[in-house]
């Protein structure tokens, strides 16, 4: 948000908080945000542990970030515009 | 034992009393009041500053809820594997919030002849990583003179008082250096890169901080959405042209609120101020009179503010491995003073 749309901080949490349904609190919180983050397919620490083959991750999770926050991805519109996706 | 432990602006540990520490906070807002003719902080800011310093923590960090994002100018030592697995291990063991892949000869222009490398290294990184992946490189406008580069010297002329000769360098050398850093640029957008940084922009001076400037203008008339960001090289533009200016205003001597409104006329994502530190004053010292120089700058702001935090700026000690208490204390107290954005 702040680098697409140059959003100061509060600004920021409360846009990408409103979007995801949870409180711009919950955004630093890793036990809300691991469940979140799954839930939505945006994308985690790749370990055994925390993801497993049917999370998004890296690109995967860009798109989805992209349309979740409707937001520019840039590397996930140029994947899509490769791949006619 | 007696005696608060805290550090110098070497990095070099120091006791001292909590009334010593307050003392030199005081110091550090006059200081930058003087300096940078703003305002002094306020008493509240200056009670949570002594607290933050008078602490024998060996961490200090914002309040859980106020975590600011972290940026970078080059992520990685580019020693461990490769350039991606640096930015790989900043993701995921580090947990930093971006990464910035960089070319280790750090400027637009010895990039501009080895950009389609570094296009396929940043369309991979794409593909690996969750965070942001940004580019960054100086605009560097010193290369660009004899004998590296094709304009005469101005470092030479000066001395010498051809001043208009000097000058006229400077203003060629601004020329060409927003083609390159636009061309670096369009070549990362077409790679997938989510954004650009023209770090430590103003160490040439004037016409090093208008070459930014200009091509930031370029970029972002191209680009609408896409991620730019601007980190200074020190708290005030240096004169070596002295008479540049930018939207009607003499860039020379601007000091970062006055540099903030022409990034973000430019059209920055991101503005980063730079404070020097003096490396013979306390940490506390300089975290005081970063703070205050600052403050005006993030008063003013409609865009981001990341404040550059590290090895000699923004209150971070000037050593190679600036020690975790006072790279902690410094940041911590200008997220909490300034509201930072970001660091």
């Amino acid at each position: 948000m702040q680098m697409t749309r140059r959003m100061r901080l509060p600004e920021a949490k409360a846009y990408v908080a409103d979007k995801l349904g949870v409180s711009p609190a919950d955004l630093s919180d890793p036990v809300t945000m691991s469940e979140v983050r799954r839930e939505r397919g945006l994308g985690t620490i790749p370990t055994e542990d925390t993801a497993t083959v049917n999370d998004a991750l890296a690109i995967e999770a860009k798109i989805n970030i992209a349309r979740v926050l409707e937001v520019p991805v840039r590397s996930a519109e140029r994947l899509r515009e490769l791949t006619g996706g | 034992m007696e005696g608060i432990p805290t550090r110098m602006g070497d990095g070099s540990l120091v006791r001292m009393t909590r009334a010593e520490i307050e003392a030199d906070i005081h110091a550090g807002v006059e200081a930058g009041v003087k300096r940078a003719k703003v305002e002094p902080l306020g008493a509240d800011a200056i009670d949570h500053l002594v607290d933050v310093f008078a602490s024998r923590a060996r961490f200090s960090a914002v309040d859980i809820g106020d975590e600011c994002i972290l940026t970078s100018d080059g992520v990685g030592s580019q020693d461990t594997g490769s350039r991606i697995t640096d930015l790989q291990n900043y993701e995921q063991t580090v947990c930093t919030d971006t990464v910035e892949l960089y070319h280790h000869d750090y400027s637009f222009k010895p990039i501009k002849p080895v950009l389609p490398f570094e296009q396929e290294i940043m369309r991979q990184a794409q593909l690996l990583l969750t965070i942001p992946v940004a580019y960054g490189a100086m605009p560097d406008l010193g290369r660009y003179t004899v004998p590296d580069g094709p304009v005469p010297n101005w470092s030479q002329l000066l001395p010498l008082g051809r001043i208009d000769e000097a000058r006229a360098a400077q203003e060629e050398a601004v020329e060409v250096a927003v083609d390159d850093i636009v061309y670096v640029a369009e070549g990362m957008y077409e790679a997938g890169a989510d954004g650009i940084n023209l770090d430590t922009a103003g160490a040439a001076g004037d016409a090093d901080f208008l070459a930014a400037l200009r091509a930031i203008e370029r970029i972002r008339a191209r680009y609408p959405d896409w991620g730019i960001q601007i980190g200074m090289a020190s708290e005030f533009v240096l004169g070596m042209h002295g008479e540049l200016e930018y939207d009607g205003v003499r860039l020379a001597g601007l000091w970062p609120a006055d540099q903030m409104r022409l990034a973000a006329k430019a059209g920055v994502s991101i503005f980063g101020p730079a404070v020097n530190v003096n490396t013979g004053k306390t940490v506390a010292w300089n975290v005081a009179r970063t703070c205050t120089i600052v403050k005006p700058c993030t008063d003013a702001a409609e865009i981001p503010i990341h404040l550059n935090g590290g090895m000699g700026v923004g209150g971070v000690p000037m050593h190679a491995l600036p020690p975790v208490d006072a790279v902690s204390r410094a940041s911590r107290a200008c997220a909490d003073v300034l509201r930072l954005d970001g660091l």
